[in-house]
């Protein structure tokens, strides 16, 4: 079975369906109802027995490079820290096939914001690669 | 894992035997890793056995197979006949205990968290060789995998092969390494907080230092509130909401008992100054009714523990601030919290506690900006929702000071997964 990796993001991706404040300046009952949604997805993943992780990452980036011989690592925040692309967690899923990854992604994407309408978030899909040698031969 | 009938056993008192044995098979002068490494087999070797087979002496049994594995291990023929020998295992009698259970306990402690170990690995080799918890179960408690766990332990033996474990340890690393295991709190089927409990009860029995009774004594009081600290949705509760009837009594009184006795000896340490102030707060039947100026008091004691609080006490700086909100009020606790900005102006617990004195303050805007930064540095899942929650709460109620939270039109709303049907 193939495995996916379902991200959200902090920021970049499509252009939004909607335009949506942070969530520290939603309603306390949407804050609440969309913290809700995030457990009810692992708890399904879980009994549908598709769920492999689930992992949030801090806003916080640091770009590091080795800074050469006998140097310190070279770091920075990145060249356009309020715009570039920022993962903020994923859930890992296990499933049939790229089509129930999809259909999962949609129904995270659905997840309540303010006023309890579904927020539209882009979720960005991607396989994961397979690191155990076949047992058939490659075409 | 440990199977089903295994669960019969009382695993508690199979652990409590880890240490005595261990550090009999060192004394006689095994080699520590050689020694630790038999054991853990003998352990699991009990588990499997010990259900259908109960030894008449549970001591001497697990030092005859972890014996009887050294010599294996010697002769590198061990496979072959484990299953059979290890089901006979019965010893001979055992012979004069080697010393107290709280000398073995604190002489492997000792081992276990010598200073040159790096935290992370005094703190597994700690579990495995005085806890006797598996290396499986440790891995599962701090979410790596069990491969990298049992490296991280072998490495650790490693560093300390050919050292002379018979020096006086530091017994304030070993506090510490405790205090670590305590607060990375409990995960899967090992409550690491009650194992550092467990151990520094153990600690206590083996010396007098008193701040070995006012970790164990801290530890007490704030395990206490573990079941009002969080909801049954698994949101956290703060200190000031939370259903005091839910704190455990017993762990509160035994808690200051310990604190007392650590107390009289008039050798005060910030374990026992930390331990002074959570009882402060159990001992209030209601948030109103918390004794600030006593908790002032202490945090004045904490912080004159150190040269330069600020620098390498801030933790103790910032809960003192919070105290003198209280006390002195919110706008003299903000001004205390400025003095940290450069040290913790990017950890979420500054930003939290500067929420908390603005919206004590009435500033509930200021608040709101507060908490959504703190939600921002939080490295928690469980703060960060509990903080943003904090933000749109505050965001939300009427920004007049001393008014009463305008009512929010409270729409109806169904089950979050009830209007959207779940891809099943």
């Amino acid at each position: 079975m193939p495995k996916y990796l379902l991200l959200k993001h902090y920021r970049g991706g499509p252009e939004p369906h909607r335009p949506v404040p942070p969530m520290d300046q939603w309603a306390p009952e949407d804050v609440e109802a969309h913290v809700a949604f995030q457990h009810h997805v692992s708890e399904l993943l879980e009994e549908n027995g598709e769920y492999v992780d689930t992992q949030a990452l801090t806003p916080a980036r640091t770009w590091v490079r080795y800074g050469g011989p006998d140097a310190a690592p070279v770091t920075t925040d990145g060249p356009h820290p309020e715009t570039s692309d920022l993962v903020a967690g994923w859930w890992m899923i296990d499933v049939d096939s790229q089509e129930r990854a999809v259909e999962l992604a949609a129904y995270v994407s659905s997840e309540p914001g303010p006023g309890g309408e579904p927020l539209y978030e882009w979720i960005d899909v991607r396989e994961v690669m397979w690191e155990r040698p076949r047992t058939t031969d490659a075409a | 894992m440990i199977d089903e009938p295994a669960r019969r056993l009382d695993e508690g008192a199979l652990r409590a035997l880890v240490p005595r044995v261990l550090a009999g098979l060192v004394r006689r002068g095994e080699d520590f890793d050689a020694a630790e490494d038999a054991l853990q087999e003998a352990l699991l070797e009990a588990l499997r056995v010990w259900p259908e087979h109960p030894p008449r002496d549970p001591r001497a049994w697990l030092a005859t197979v972890a014996t009887r594995r050294l010599v294996d291990a010697r002769r590198s023929e061990a496979a072959r006949h484990r299953r059979e020998e290890a089901t006979h295992a019965e010893p001979q009698p055992a012979g004069p205990a080697q010393g107290e259970e709280g000398d073995d306990t604190l002489f492997l402690l000792f081992c276990c968290c010598h200073p040159d170990l790096a935290p992370a690995s005094q703190v597994a080799l700690t579990l495995r060789a005085v806890g006797g918890l598996t290396t499986r179960e440790i891995a599962d408690a701090f979410y790596v995998p069990e491969e990298t766990m049992a490296q991280r332990i072998s490495r650790a033996k490693r560093a300390l092969r050919g050292r002379r474990l018979d020096q006086p340890g530091d017994l304030a690393v070993v506090l510490r390494v405790l205090y670590l295991v305590y607060t990375a709190g409990h995960a899967g089927r090992v409550d690491l907080a009650r194992e550092a409990i467990r151990l520094a009860r153990q600690l206590t029995l083996a010396t007098e230092e008193p701040e070995a009774r006012g970790l164990l004594a801290l530890m007490l009081l704030n395990h206490a509130r573990l079941p009002a600290r969080v909801d049954p949705k698994g949101r956290i509760v703060t200190l000031d909401r939370q259903d005091r009837g839910l704190w455990d009594t017993r762990e509160i009184a035994e808690g200051v008992r310990v604190l007392q006795s650590a107390l009289a000896t008039q050798r005060p340490g910030r374990y026992q100054i930390e331990a002074a102030i959570a009882a402060l707060h159990d001992d209030a039947a209601s948030a109103e009714e918390t004794d600030w100026r006593q908790i002032l008091a202490w945090y004045d004691d904490l912080v004159a523990l150190t040269d330069d609080p600020v620098r390498r006490d801030p933790a103790a700086v910032l809960g003192r601030a919070v105290a003198v909100g209280h006390v002195l009020g919110p706008a003299a606790g903000l001004l205390e919290t400025d003095r940290l900005r450069e040290v913790l102006g990017d950890r979420h617990r500054w930003h939290a506690v500067r929420g908390h004195l603005h919206e004590l303050d009435g500033d509930l805007p200021a608040a709101a900006t507060a908490y959504a930064e703190a939600a921002r540095h939080a490295t928690n899942v469980a703060e960060r929702d509990h903080l943003v929650r904090e933000a749109a709460r505050a965001r939300a109620a009427e920004p007049a000071p001393g008014h009463r939270c305008r009512q929010r039109e409270r729409r109806q709303r169904e089950r979050p997964d009830s209007n959207r049907r779940p891809p099943a």
